[in-house]
């Protein structure tokens, strides 16, 4: 029983434990943020199993589960955004500088499907390899500043997101705003840009399929291939990595070009699949980056788990709007319960382990 | 151009020093945190967590200066969370930080709908802010009345920290086990110095600091809250303190440097220049500066990692 990596796989029985193991610190996290939000509310003076179950409603009833749709459609961007988080973290990198490279990924897409003329066979895989090489570009460069000019990479990451968000705001209320609209916003992309509707009544879109087999082959590369052995090497111990053979600056340039890649390649999604044009800031006011990193951590960056978390963190969001609907608690309550489940998973992770920074 | 140097006036000269405050107080934070060996990257939510309860603190008291010290206090609570993280439960600082301020930041969106039943911006006549100090003399002086005078009182406070600081780090014994604790842990241990002891206060005084940051932002400056105000002011503050290496000279010297982009940037838009371009301008002055400060040092990551 050996995989590809040559490492034998342990019995299904203790895998299974692992699995429990490992699912242990999410599930006691979210477990006592509902504890603490249901304090929460019961104190201003209201009843949390009913505002619960409006969130529940709100995530996943609805006419023809049309809740549920919307959770899946919210879910998206929010899991490939953490899968763009997930994907150096494993490697023990951190980049949150996601919000950038996937504005910069939304906005070329919408660029390049109004103004070039790309036939409409291929408009769609065009569309989507350049916003993927515009974000990964973005990130590329935030580590060409690490390594150049010895800024830590957290700190450019960082940075990099205003320039980007600063930018695009000028471009789309300047230059390509579409003038018989009021707002700021391009033009809209051709039909053949636009990833088609599944359901009626909300924007889920076929663009989800790009994400799941993203979180597959991310996945499927991590745990079953060489490069990705390396990849979990470098996160586990950078040292023993080097020693190993790895040539550990070039993977890291792979792994952020890659992040970079999967951040812009969301942007396009979501510009392509909702909106149907570059709006500004609809890919920044929802935090689509930072609910992902989010997702990402509380995962512990594992891809099978960055969807499972990434979609609870969507279902949140949803509830809140029905939880707001019937029960008057402003849905900004589940921007705080997201907050405190990663809180308290800071405190679990914060057990289990060992400062890696000092 | 003409019109540019015309603009380098009196206002430009005293908003610098409105705007580097606040970088300049979470940093004295970051100092503290960096001479006892804590990488302290929550400053942003701390900031903003100060400056959210600093407005409300004033709303429901009517005194700017309650205000001021219930945005210490909400600081300081957050920061105390953060210290049991990372100190007594010795928790990976970076994924701690990263956790207090989306927690900070998750916080005070909840916060602003469930009490002032507003969302993205607080705003109320009752809140007055802090005022400006006209100091004698020195008020009527060309370039230097407009850049020292009419700051509120944080921002002459801040200056009289650094002061503090600077003694207490270099000329006390205090400061001389303070150091010890961030660069001989195990050292200063066997000699009785109560490590863990010194990293709490070193965090809890950072959450006081990041308060007084968060309480210059919203009542000293503008009067208002607005969602996520910091604005990475709390990220441009660890950088200042990688650049100054946590000396308090050379720390004051980056926040008022950075300072200076910040008001810079509002001033070439009295010019005419494009808001999102010179709102560009403090980040970009950050990266860049950093990397040609830090072009020949150490690779960040092996220092750390050391």
């Amino acid at each position: 029983m050996e995989n590809s990596t040559g490492v034998p796989r342990l019995p299904f029985k203790n895998r299974l434990f692992n699995a429990i193991g490992v699912l242990q610190g999410p599930v006691l996290a979210i477990i006592g943020s509902i504890v603490v939000g249901g304090i929460i509310i019961l104190v201003s003076g209201r009843n949390p199993f009913e505002a619960y179950w409006a969130m529940l409603k709100g995530a996943f009833a609805g006419e023809r589960l049309i809740n549920l749709a919307a959770t899946l459609n919210r879910a998206v961007p929010i899991v490939g955004m953490g899968l763009a988080a997930a994907i150096p973290l494993k490697a023990g990198l951190f980049n949150i500088g996601g919000e950038g490279q996937m504005v910069l990924g939304g906005f070329s897409a919408a660029l390049i499907a109004i103004y070039l003329p790309i036939p409409d066979a291929i408009m769609l895989p065009v569309v989507l390899v350049s916003a993927a090489i515009v974000g990964g570009l973005y990130a590329l460069l935030a580590i060409t500043i690490e390594d150049r000019f010895n800024v830590p990479l957290l700190i450019a990451t960082l940075l990099l997101n205003y320039p980007a968000r600063l930018l695009t705001t000028y471009f789309v209320k300047n230059q390509f705003r579409d003038t018989v609209t009021a707002a700021n916003q391009t033009l809209p992309v051709p039909a053949a840009a636009r990833f088609a509707l599944l359901t009626t009544g909300s924007m889920l879109n076929t663009g989800i399929f790009i994400i799941i087999s993203l979180i597959i082959i991310s996945a499927l590369v991590i745990h079953r291939t060489v490069p990705g052995y390396n990849l979990r090497m470098a996160g586990l111990n950078r040292r023993f990595a080097i020693y190993g053979g790895v040539d550990i600056r070039m993977l890291e340039f792979k792994i952020m070009f890659l992040s970079g890649a999967v951040a812009g390649i969301v942007g396009a999604v979501v510009v392509l699949g909702v909106f149907y044009r570059y709006v500004d800031m609809s890919l920044t006011a929802p935090a689509y980056a930072w609910v992902g990193l989010m997702a990402a951590i509380l995962s512990r960056a594992d891809p099978l788990g960055v969807a499972l978390a990434g979609f609870i963190f969507s279902a949140i969001t949803t509830g809140g709007y029905g939880m707001e609907r019937d029960t008057s608690i402003p849905r900004e309550m589940s921007v705080f319960l997201q907050a405190l489940i990663i809180m308290f998973m800071a405190v679990r992770t914060s057990f289990q382990l060992k400062r890696k920074t000092r | 151009m003409e019109a540019f140097f015309a603009s380098l006036n009196a206002n430009f000269l005293n908003s610098l020093f409105r705007f580097a405050t606040p970088v300049l107080l979470a940093a004295l934070g970051g100092i503290l945190c960096a001479r006892v060996g804590v990488f302290n990257i929550a400053l942003e939510g701390m900031m903003l967590t100060g400056a959210f309860t600093a407005v409300a603190g004033e709303y429901y008291s009517g005194d700017p200066w309650i205000g001021v010290l219930s945005g210490c206090l909400g600081a300081a609570v957050l920061a105390l969370i953060y210290a049991i993280l990372v100190i007594t439960l010795k928790g990976n600082e970076v994924v701690v930080g990263i956790a207090t301020n989306l927690f900070a930041s998750g916080l005070t969106t909840f916060l602003l709908p469930a009490m002032f039943h507003v969302k993205g911006k607080f705003f109320d006549p009752r809140l007055v802010g802090l005022s400006n100090i006209k100091i004698p003399v020195l008020h009527e002086l060309p370039f230097l009345g407009p850049l020292l005078s009419g700051q509120t009182v944080l921002v002459y406070l801040t200056w009289l920290l650094y002061i503090l600081a600077g003694i207490m780090l270099f000329r006390t014994a205090l400061g001389l086990r303070l150091r010890g604790v961030g660069e001989q842990p195990l050292a200063a241990a066997t000699l009785g110095v109560k490590v863990n002891a010194f990293r709490y206060m070193a965090v809890l005084l950072s959450g006081i600091f990041c308060g007084l940051a968060g309480a210059q932002l919203s009542v000293g400056i503008v009067n208002v809250f607005v969602q996520d105000m910091a604005a990475g002011r709390g990220w441009i503050a660890v950088v200042a303190v990688l650049l100054g290496q946590a000396n308090p000279l050379g720390v004051f010297i980056t926040g008022v440097f950075f300072g200076l982009a910040d008001s810079l940037s509002l001033q070439l838009q009295g010019v005419g220049l494009a808001p999102q371009f010179t709102e560009m301008l403090p980040y970009l002055v950050t990266l860049l500066v950093f990397g040609l400060v830090r072009a020949r040092q150490k690779h960040p990551r092996s220092a750390l990692a050391n």
